[in-house]
């Protein structure tokens, strides 16, 4: 492979460059298309009765009169399902206990079977001529229910006295240890200073923009499936979908993802409804659309985060850290989401060094079942938890031993690479003072005191507060994640076709859902080959079109997707050259290829990208006897290491304490993504992360009442989106140390600013407000509260 | 045996979860009412059921696709749209108010192949990502304007409190109104 790991030098080039994005014409004039913009012929339309209880047996659905309403074609239950052997949703993450006994893992089916284990879970499917009459035809459906005490409280599953699954009748789906405790056991003993601290990561609900989706259709002529749907990594749910639940050959399935509006990891996941509206396509003959109405999505999309968690860090007299020991317990809600049991396990425990040589770590996660919606990864994915631990257990310590939370980071911080940590990862590259200083420095913390003396002078009180956080991405080397329990391969796959014309349409496995990988890729593709970055067509999302291939997320696709596509690229060029030593008549050894002509060396003779595209394409001068016509060529990526973004942040708060209004006075997020493709986008991905972190700090979480299983903020006017005037503008920069082993020297940049932000804002609030912790979401209402010492 | 559930007891539960929804009638009357408007300068002539909402005759009977539906609260914002030259949610509308009414959605705020002002400018300034809220959000931004030309900051992120964004957290959405307000052009990309 080409060697990219330095900065281009070449200021000609499109990489690194904030090129406008060409897929905002089409959203920007209302011509994106997005899944519930699909309309078929014959279309139908699909509504799903849904639990009104968290817990229930059902004993019986009365559908005659549901039946007989208008418009109606179809009514599906979980008892269809059962006779026609459909097969239960899959988890694709095996996780084994600390006896050795694997994770528990119960039917997750796609229409309730015998009991219904969340408010929202879905009883039946009504399929109807409109949407309106399926909505007013389950109305008649009479279902009945024998109410059972949820199981709501993380803490207190196993005394619960109820069971939401019959496998696990304490509620623990796995009980997973990691590190070596017998040495942490050992580090805490001989401590000099031991700090602690007890905490909740709040549970959070997604939110994309654009409610989840789907539209499937089956046709009789060639007996096949097409499914327009809202994921993330369409392939990967065509492979599930195909091989556990509906046991039909990937052939005869075809999955688009088309334009989807947003995703966080919450379209990641095949979910119940895209399964049954596929299988019920067959039977009702006609295409089934169904779109989540907000309040669906509040109830049925995978939520994030939601642990329990007690933290120790042991130091020596001088803060040097020693051992840190974690136990967490984590909500999994009524079924196993298809990576849930990984995220806070495999993407948490092993993150738990943060950028820090604390010698000894050990973890215990205790991964409980509660009548709540299932849990997955939502941006950032056990990774803002394993940085919330470490960067809140790092200013507790420092406040505890009354040292600058700065300095005890700097003098805590790994400076040597590659670095192994205690909990089984290897730093490749990194240099964290670097993105410290830099980002103490913009922030102006030198000015710090005047500005906190300014704020107190107005009955305001001020804090500053910082978050050096580390992540593990570009997932993953795929025998690394087999060997962690992962059921996947983690590899990304590229297509590159280059067209008589010499324009090229590039086909990836990665899939956009915001992040401008129609430009980014566009950019890479442009630079390698030396031509316009418009004649690179990137298509995605299409699994009729695109190779086999696992999608985005994890901040993966740059680093392992956009490598697959150099690789292709690079094959391209390979057999360019051969083509090009014919008609230039030398030998393939001699021939360069630079600026987008392929050149003999030390000489004058040269040939243009384009003209040995055409050549390949009309070979009437070609060396047929020994090279194949066409340049068309794919290559799969499989990642040697995860990649290691870092960075530091530094928040600065002003609290109002008679109102107890918080307000983001400064926001400073320095950045190691590796090299920059195209830095606007970068900063963009930062700006939306840092938001979906303060949101969690500040003012999101879902809230299930303990009694009765209700969410009890499922709509806008009860959750707590950020909106413009929550926020501020942020300032981003970055520093660089390229990714070592791929060859664009990439780290990923989707998760971070979700990552590192919650910490920084607690950090500061807790500064300001002179406490050792506060809840999140730090609401007016908790900060007042605190403020003013009323409990 | 146990307790049977009904359509009401469901209705009043689900309000827990799902609050401030219309109730559905079970018993529509099959009613079609016409209703002329005018539709991106177009003369439009329809049949709607009376129920139906401004969003969902411009989605679905006029394949008007670019006017999104974020939320089921009037809350996020994604389908504003211009009625009669101001910036209402056709979400919390019925197509009937619409009854001769102008309307001009987003693919009708500027001549077919070009920009307004204010598309250029999120284009410019990087303030959408996938593309679900913009054009909500556009149309806000630019009944903002027409009531603030001289809008700050804070006045800006004010008025944009009716449209939710969960890509961008704001901060180029801000700059775009702004590079707007500059009457700046946009660099040839």
């Amino acid at each position: 492979m080409t060697d990219m790991s330095q900065p281009p030098n070449n200021p000609n080039s499109p990489i690194g460059q904030p090129l406008r994005r060409r897929e905002d014409q089409r959203f920007l004039t209302g011509a994106g298309q997005y899944t519930d913009d699909v309309v078929l012929p014959g279309q139908s339309y699909g509504f799903f009765l849904r639990s009104p209880y968290a817990h229930a047996r059902i004993n019986g659905i009365k559908l005659d009169a549901a039946k007989a309403a208008p418009g109606v074609l179809h009514i599906f239950t979980g008892a269809d399902l059962a006779e026609a052997k459909v097969g239960g949703l899959p988890c694709g993450w095996l996780i084994t206990s600390k006896d050795g006994t694997p994770m528990k893992e119960p039917a997750h089916p796609a229409l309730a079977q015998g009991k219904v284990r969340h408010v929202g879970d879905q009883v039946a499917l009504v399929v109807a001529e409109t949407y309106l009459q399926a909505r007013d035809a389950a109305e008649l459906i009479e279902v009945d229910y024998d109410e059972l005490a949820p199981v709501i409280d993380i803490t207190t599953v196993e005394s619960a006295g109820a069971a939401v699954h019959d496998e696990a009748p304490n509620n623990v789906c796995y009980d997973w240890g990691h590190g070596n405790k017998g040495a942490v056991d050992a580090a805490f003993a001989a401590a000099a200073h031991v700090s602690r601290l007890e905490f909740r990561n709040n549970r959070l609900i997604p939110n994309a923009m654009e409610p989840r989706a789907a539209n499937a259709h089956y046709t009789r002529h060639d007996d096949a499936y097409t499914l327009y749907v809202t994921s993330q990594n369409p392939h990967v749910a065509r492979l599930l979908m195909c091989a556990f639940v509906l046991g039909l050959p990937e052939s005869k399935v075809r999955v688009v993802a088309p334009d989807v509006g947003g995703g966080f990891g919450s379209k990641i996941f095949l979910y119940p409804e895209e399964v049954a509206l596929v299988w019920a396509s067959k039977r009702v003959g006609r295409p089934i659309k169904w779109t989540a109405e907000r309040g669906e999505s509040f109830l049925t999309d995978a939520h994030g985060r939601d642990h329990a968690t007690r933290a120790e860090l042991a130091m020596d007299a001088k803060g040097n850290f020693l051992a840190l020991r974690v136990h967490t317990i984590a909500n999994m809600g009524a079924y196993l989401s298809t990576f849930a049991s990984s995220v806070p396990t495999i993407l948490y425990a092993t993150l738990l060094a943060g950028q820090y040589k604390t010698p000894a770590i050990y973890a215990e996660v205790k991964a409980v079942f509660t009548n709540t919606a299932p849990v997955d990864a939502y941006r950032g994915a056990g990774r803002p938890e394993a940085t919330y631990v470490v960067e809140r257990m790092v200013e507790t310590a420092a406040r505890d031993l009354k040292m600058d939370p700065a300095q005890i980071r700097r003098q805590n911080f790994i400076t040597s690479f590659p670095y192994a940590t205690p909990v089984g990862l290897t730093y490749d590259t990194g240099n964290y003072a670097a993105h410290l200083d830099k980002a103490m420095q913009i922030a102006d913390v030198a000015g710090y005191p005047a500005r906190k003396a300014a704020s107190a002078a107005k009955g305001k009180l001020r804090g500053l507060g910082y978050s050096c956080y580390i992540e593990a991405c570009g997932l993953a080397p795929s025998n690394i994640a087999g060997a962690l329990g992962a059921r996947a391969g983690l590899f990304e796959a590229g297509e590159v076709r280059v067209h008589p014309t010499g324009t090229v349409t590039v086909f990836t496995g990665s899939h956009s859902h915001g992040q401008g990988h129609e430009t980014t890729f566009a950019q890479v593709v442009a630079a390698k080959l030396g031509i316009a970055v418009e004649a690179v067509e990137i298509v995605h999302g299409d699994t009729g079109r695109v190779p086999f291939g696992m999608g985005t997320y994890g901040s993966r696709s740059l680093a392992v997707g956009g490598t697959a596509i150099v690789k292709a690229v690079d094959k391209v060029i390979a057999k360019g050259k051969k083509i090009a030593a014919h008609l230039l008549e030398a030998a393939d050894t001699d021939i360069d290829f630079e600026g987008g002509e392929f050149k003999v060396k030390g000489t004058d003779k040269k040939i243009p990208f384009g003209q040995v595209a055409l050549t390949a394409y009309v070979p009437h001068n070609y060396p047929l006897d020994k090279l194949e016509p066409g340049l068309n060529e794919n290559a799969f990526y499989d990642p040697t290491n995860f990649t290691y973004p870092s960075g530091s942040y530094v928040c600065e708060v002003e609290v109002d304490p008679e109102t107890g209004k918080t307000t983001v006075a400064k926001f400073v997020a320095v950045d190691d993504f590796g090299n920059i493709v195209n830095p606007m986008i970068v900063a963009g991905q930062v700006h939306g992360g840092i938001a979906q972190g303060l949101g969690q700090a500040m003012l999101e979480g879902a809230v299930y009442d303990s009694g009765s299983g209700q969410l009890l903020n499922g709509s806008y006017m009860d959750y707590t989106m950020p909106r413009a005037d929550d926020l501020p503008s942020f300032t981003v920069d970055h520093t660089v140390t390229p990714c070592t082993h791929n060859p664009l020297g990439v780290k990923g940049c989707g998760e971070a600013g979700a990552i590192g932000s919650p910490p920084a804002f607690i950090n500061a609030l807790t500064d300001a407000l002179g406490v050792k912790d506060i809840a999140m979401p730090a609401t007016a209402e908790k900060v007042w509260r605190v403020a003013n010492g009323i409990a | 045996m146990g307790r049977s559930d009904n359509a009401a007891t469901r209705r009043a539960l689900r309000g827990l979860a799902r609050p401030a929804r219309p109730a559905t009638p079970l018993e529509t009357p099959d009613v079609s009412i016409a209703i002329s408007l005018t539709v991106n300068g177009r003369a439009v002539q329809a049949s709607v059921d009376p129920r139906t909402l401004l969003v969902q005759l411009i989605r679905e009977q006029l394949q008007l696709t670019g006017t999104h539906v974020g939320c089921d609260t009037a809350q996020c914002g994604a389908c504003t749209v211009q009625m009669n030259g101001r910036a209402v949610k056709a979400c919390s509308m019925l197509a009937l108010q619409a009854q001769g009414a102008s309307i001009t959605t987003i693919e009708g705020l500027a001549p077919e192949g070009g920009l307004h002002p204010m598309q250029a400018a999120f284009r410019e300034c990087h303030g959408l990502q996938c593309g679900f809220c913009t054009p909500g959000m556009v149309m806000a931004a630019v009944q903002l304007l027409a009531d603030n030309p001289n809008a700050s900051e804070a006045e800006i992120r004010e008025g944009l409190d009716g449209n939710i964004c969960r890509c961008t957290g704001y901060h180029n959405i801000v700059k775009a109104v702004q590079f707007c307000q500059s009457g700046q052009q946009p660099a040839a990309a």
